[in-house]
């Protein structure tokens, strides 16, 4: 069970996209999990067979427990499935669920019955007898009863989001955030009038589905800007903090109905400027209505939260841990400003940053909002 | 396209948006964005919604004729008069 995030402890298996004896390759989605961020897709990081599914349909296991097996290419023995940290690499046996994925199906003290064209299939489609209520008679599971249950999570389509884990789930990294990192915030003002108006133009000869949003060039200009500031980019690996040398740029996104996650677009500063439109549209789809996959959850070195659209001028950011910092973006106003000795009325944007100040400085954090706000004025290189 | 035709569409592309949303409630003469909660990401997705189902081409300056439903589809029937 991979970690999603931060204070992420256990998850639900929710289906399996793959069955024993088909080949996987890296980044295939595997199966369905449902954490308090909502149903989302693992992927699989090695290539090979998936030889045997651990933990069944329905089950809630604390992260870091093994899924399946999968016989790596050119090697002998299997490896654990997917993402899971080095140790234990082949468990011996899968640690018990944290919970009951659903009641007895049988009065208390029964044993289950089911038939055995139920078992093969429960085998095949690797569906938890456990959780299955039984229609035959006296409650004897059926053929159609596993079936229906390999069917469920597929219907289900959506995220069934529970607001109420989700707002514990951030209590807990926020806390954590609060009580061990030393943040320092800085906050810079910047003139937006080049790269709104760059903007426009660009807009105006781009077709309606490849338009561009004015946060996309400030996500752009933040993932390029952190290249020159490494020590803002990375994760804490135990006791060291660890700069990246991709940047993963963790979106945050509020979801209808409260709460927010934050994936990643992966190597969101190499990409051109409609690459990253169209993957955030995307991503903010998928935050929405289901399917982040399992690496845009846990890879993001830098996380970006824009508030401006609720007329936020300065956003004060808590950095989300094991991340090092978070940018906030604030509303885009038109305001006095002083150009050339003259006061002007110039779209101004205010970004702020807070960071962890045992990896980093104010002067460097100074540094890299200066650097975001040098890129801004040349938005066609972008 | 009647009125009742291009408004039928015009929510039905909002309940691809805020699938959460109680459409019936939604006042004619209210901003949409207050009423549906819309994001910039939301109105882009709107704007192409409209476009893909209409064949209407809104340019950026005229997203602030889209305010509110009624101006919806009074902007909609416009661009779709020859």
């Amino acid at each position: 069970m991979p970690i999603l995030g931060a204070d992420m402890t256990a998850g639900t298996l929710v289906a399996w996209r793959k069955q024993p004896g088909d080949r996987v390759s890296r980044g295939d989605i595997i199966a369905e999990v449902e954490t308090e961020k909502g149903l989302i897709d693992v992927e699989v990081f090695a290539s090979g067979v998936l030889e045997r599914i651990i933990v069944a349909p329905g089950v809630t296991v604390p992260t870091g427990t093994v899924l399946a097996l999968i016989r790596e290419d050119g090697l002998a023995g299997a490896t654990a499935a997917p993402g899971a940290p080095p140790s234990p690499a082949v468990p011996s046996a899968p640690r018990p669920p944290v919970a009951p994925p659903a009641p007895p199906p049988g009065p208390p003290g029964s044993r289950q019955r089911v038939s055995p064209l139920a078992r093969q299939a429960a085998s095949r489609l690797g569906v938890d007898l456990t959780a299955v209520r039984g229609t035959g008679p006296g409650g004897v599971i059926r053929l159609e009863d596993v079936e229906a249950a390999a069917a469920r999570p597929a219907a289900a389509g959506r995220p069934r989001l529970d607001p109420g884990r989700m707002r514990q789930t951030i209590a807990a990294a926020m806390t954590r955030a609060k009580r061990e990192i030393p943040h320092y915030y800085l906050a810079h003002t910047m003139d937006m009038h080049r790269a709104l108006a760059w903007l426009a133009a660009e807009n105006a000869r781009r077709p309606v589905p490849e338009r561009l949003l004015a946060n996309v060039l400030l996500l752009k200009a933040v993932a390029v800007a952190v290249r020159e500031v490494p020590e803002l980019n990375g994760v804490w690996r135990g006791e060291r903090a660890e700069p990246s040398a991709r940047v993963h740029l963790g979106v945050a996104i509020s979801l209808r109905g409260g709460g927010l996650v934050a994936p990643a677009v992966h190597d969101a500063d190499r990409m051109p400027i409609g690459e990253l439109m169209r993957a955030l549209r995307d991503l903010v789809q998928r935050a929405r209505t289901g399917g982040l996959r399992s690496s845009e959850l846990s890879d993001p070195t830098l996380t970006v939260t824009s508030l401006g659209e609720q007329g936020v001028e300065t956003v004060f950011g808590i950095v989300y841990p094991p991340q090092l910092a978070i940018v906030g973006f604030g509303r885009i106003a038109e305001r006095p400003w002083v150009v050339d000795g003259a006061v002007v009325a110039r779209p101004l944007v205010t970004v702020s940053l807070s960071a962890d100040h045992r990896v980093s400085d104010g002067h460097r954090g100074g540094l890299f909002l200066a650097a975001v706000e040098r890129l801004l004025q040349t938005p066609e290189r972008l | 396209m009647s009125t009742d035709g291009v408004r039928a569409t015009v929510l039905s592309v909002l309940g691809e948006i805020a699938p959460e949303a109680d459409l019936g409630a939604v006042r004619g003469d209210r901003p949409l964005r207050e009423q549906l909660d819309l994001d910039s990401m939301d109105l882009l997705n709107f704007v192409v919604g409209l476009h893909e189902a209409l064949g209407v081409d809104i340019p950026e300056r005229d997203y602030g004729k889209l305010a509110t439903l009624d101006a919806c589809v009074a902007y909609v029937q416009e661009r779709k008069t020859p």
